[in-house]
């Protein structure tokens, strides 16, 4: 090929195109680069997800209960809610550091703004792919509860509400992400984090059912605000429902209205960032 | 230093300019202005203009003056407060999805994907386009080897130097065809072989029939590229036309550039403005020289310059200063802006 047959080429006006192309194909294809990146590196994706919430489950699922320290059972009220932090704490962390570092940093995420489609659907996606991972660090947690814990509560007559609550609570995570990734300024994000996740983890009724808060109301009425308490609690009274917790259409209904809030709020930050 | 006021009064010979006639203009900007929230002026102060067709079309002014901002509005990252602006028929505003596909931008920094190779880069921005996959993988070899990034296709972008990852993203704009292509400050910080490598690009896409929009605060990349040119200083264009009318303009100007050994006890401000009173003597501007080699100065005189060298060393001499250096020249784009706000470009 002669070095000037290619500027000819794309000096043509623009039929190249398929026909039917609409904003939404560019979002799919957008879709399409994260999984390819992610795919790529899927063990490593794994490790990064899996270890914690393995270790939690280790620690105050097994060996806390084989010393005696936490009571028989106590694994049963444990297992939902360390997949509801999966989900989250995944989630969160797969909008939020992708989003401060393509901002400022790399600058990345522009060739997406500028890509064929509505700036908010750049976000959309964002909050779509960082659900799926967190979807499948919620999904993973299965296996490895079985293989820690021997057996996992688990009724398949709620199976698919127990999927609707694991995408709920990832989409929840992803949606608190995109509010840090736009408002927080990258230089303090670590703060940021530091701040943000620990009271995140410890106040969302992953270790505990909310019901069992009551002699301690102050915390009660601070892991209320918390969302992820109510895909703790949604999953808990999903797979062991026996165990006091929150009516689980409650959780339903208030993660629902926490995720439109999330997302409102999280979208304004975006398009703040993306347009001037 | 300037001794000469700012003469916006030569504004009117040049006049803002239309495309080459008979033709719809690929951009059209009228009145466009941006303030930014709790700025105290406008950064682009109603900007109006028109690139036609084919055409390569050059923003010169310096860094602040309104280029990138009003590059940013045509390409529909930035909202304009007021004005219009089309890019190849589409309301970049009103319409900023259509436009997206109508326009290619090349940055001033790098935004290349990271996880991606370089090929994939091209590869997936297609992708985005809608281009579909036997045709983006045709395009993507053609434009790897026209910019000379086919040896290694399958290398990440940090692995590259400057010049070539600029190459990867003027060749990633052109993977959807764009009607018009905006290239902002696109040899900042490139080495000159890079520099030329861009510059022959540019002038290839030229002939092929692209349209291109390119900012710089370089008056030789300016006159280089450039069919037309807009100077624009505090958000306002001051001339447009082509560099050899802008130039023109300056008619019955020469220019002496002087350098002078300063008295050490001497003031470069006040030999400027001795020079400044010599009779025939529009403007004079002290220049950045290298450090070490003294004063500079670079003197609008009108009529013929070397009939100013012997007043003006002899005016040197007072001071008790030496001249070490004249060169008598034409003026360039720098003059012309110079001329028009009373500063330097740089």
């Amino acid at each position: 090929m002669s070095p000037d047959s290619a500027v000819e080429e794309v000096g043509v006006p623009p039929g190249a195109r398929l026909p039917d192309w609409g904003p939404w194909r560019t979002g799919v294809a957008i879709l399409r680069r994260d999984l390819f990146v992610t795919g790529r590196e899927f063990p490593i994706f794994l490790a990064q997800v899996i270890l914690q919430p393995l270790f939690l489950l280790f620690v105050f699922g097994k060996v806390l209960t084989e010393l005696g320290y936490a009571r028989p059972g106590y694994q049963e009220v444990l297992f939902p809610g360390l997949v509801a932090l999966a989900a989250v704490l995944t989630g969160l962390q797969s909008t939020a550091l992708p989003l401060v570092i393509e901002f400022s940093y790399s600058n990345e995420i522009e060739d997406r703004l500028l890509a064929p489609l509505p700036v908010g659907a750049v976000a959309v996606e964002k909050v779509v792919f960082a659900a799926m991972r967190g979807f499948v660090a919620a999904a993973v947690m299965f296996p490895i509860g079985v293989w820690i814990l021997g057996s996992i509560p688990w009724q398949a007559s709620t199976g698919v509400a127990v999927v609707v609550m694991m995408v709920l609570g990832s989409m929840l995570g992803a949606a608190m992400g995109l509010i840090l990734g736009t408002y927080v300024p990258p230089h303090r994000i670590n703060v940021t984090f530091a701040l943000v996740l620990t009271p995140l983890i410890f106040t969302g009724c992953s270790q505990y059912p909310w019901p069992s808060l009551d002699h301690l109301r102050w915390f009660q009425v601070v892991s209320a605000l918390n969302p992820m308490t109510y895909v703790s609690e949604g999953l808990r009274g999903l797979m062991v429902p026996y165990v006091p917790h929150i009516a689980t259409w409650l959780c339903f209904v208030v993660g629902l209205a926490y995720l439109v809030v999330l997302m409102v709020i999280g979208m304004v930050g975006f398009k703040r960032r993306a347009l001037n | 230093m300037s001794t000469a006021p700012r003469q916006t009064g030569t504004v009117s010979p040049f006049g803002l300019g239309t495309g080459p006639s008979g033709r719809h203009p690929a951009v059209e900007v009228r009145d466009l202005v941006k303030r930014y929230p709790k700025a105290p002026v406008d950064s682009v102060a109603g900007v109006s203009f028109d690139v036609g067709r084919g055409e390569v079309f050059g923003f010169l002014g310096p860094n602040g003056a309104g280029k990138s901002t009003t590059i940013g509005i045509l390409t529909t990252r930035i909202r304009p407060t007021g004005g219009q602006a089309v890019v190849a028929g589409v309301d970049v505003v009103a319409d900023p999805v259509g436009a997206r596909r109508v326009l290619g931008v090349v940055p001033q920094q790098n935004n290349l994907d990271r996880s991606l190779s370089v090929r994939q880069n091209l590869l997936f921005h297609a992708s985005y386009h809608g281009i579909p996959r036997a045709r983006r993988n045709e395009l993507a070899d053609a434009l790897l080897e026209q910019f000379g990034l086919d040896d290694r296709p399958e290398g990440r972008p940090d692995d590259f130097s400057g010049g070539q990852i600029q190459r990867m993203m003027i060749a990633r704009a052109l993977m959807h065809a764009p009607s018009v292509l905006f290239l902002d400050e696109p040899s900042t910080g490139l080495d000159p072989a890079a520099r030329l490598f861009l510059w022959e690009k540019v002038a290839e896409l030229k002939a092929a029939g692209t349209t291109v929009v390119i900012t710089t605060h370089d008056m030789d990349e300016a006159a280089e590229l450039s069919d037309r040119v807009a100077i624009i200083d505090h958000g306002t264009v001051l001339a447009l036309d082509t560099p050899t009318n802008l130039v023109r303009g300056m008619s019955g100007e020469r220019t002496l550039d002087c350098t002078v050994e300063p008295d050490p006890d001497g003031d470069a401000g006040s030999l400027g403005m001795a020079l400044g009173g010599l009779a025939g003597v529009r403007m004079v501007d002290q220049l950045d020289g290298p450090t070490g080699s003294g004063w500079r100065f670079r003197i609008d005189v009108e009529g013929v310059a070397a009939a100013y060298v012997a007043p003006v060393a002899h005016l040197v001499d007072e001071a008790g200063a030496r001249l070490t250096d004249v060169r008598l020249g034409e003026p360039n784009l720098e003059d012309v802006f110079i001329h028009l706000t009373g500063r330097a470009l740089r």
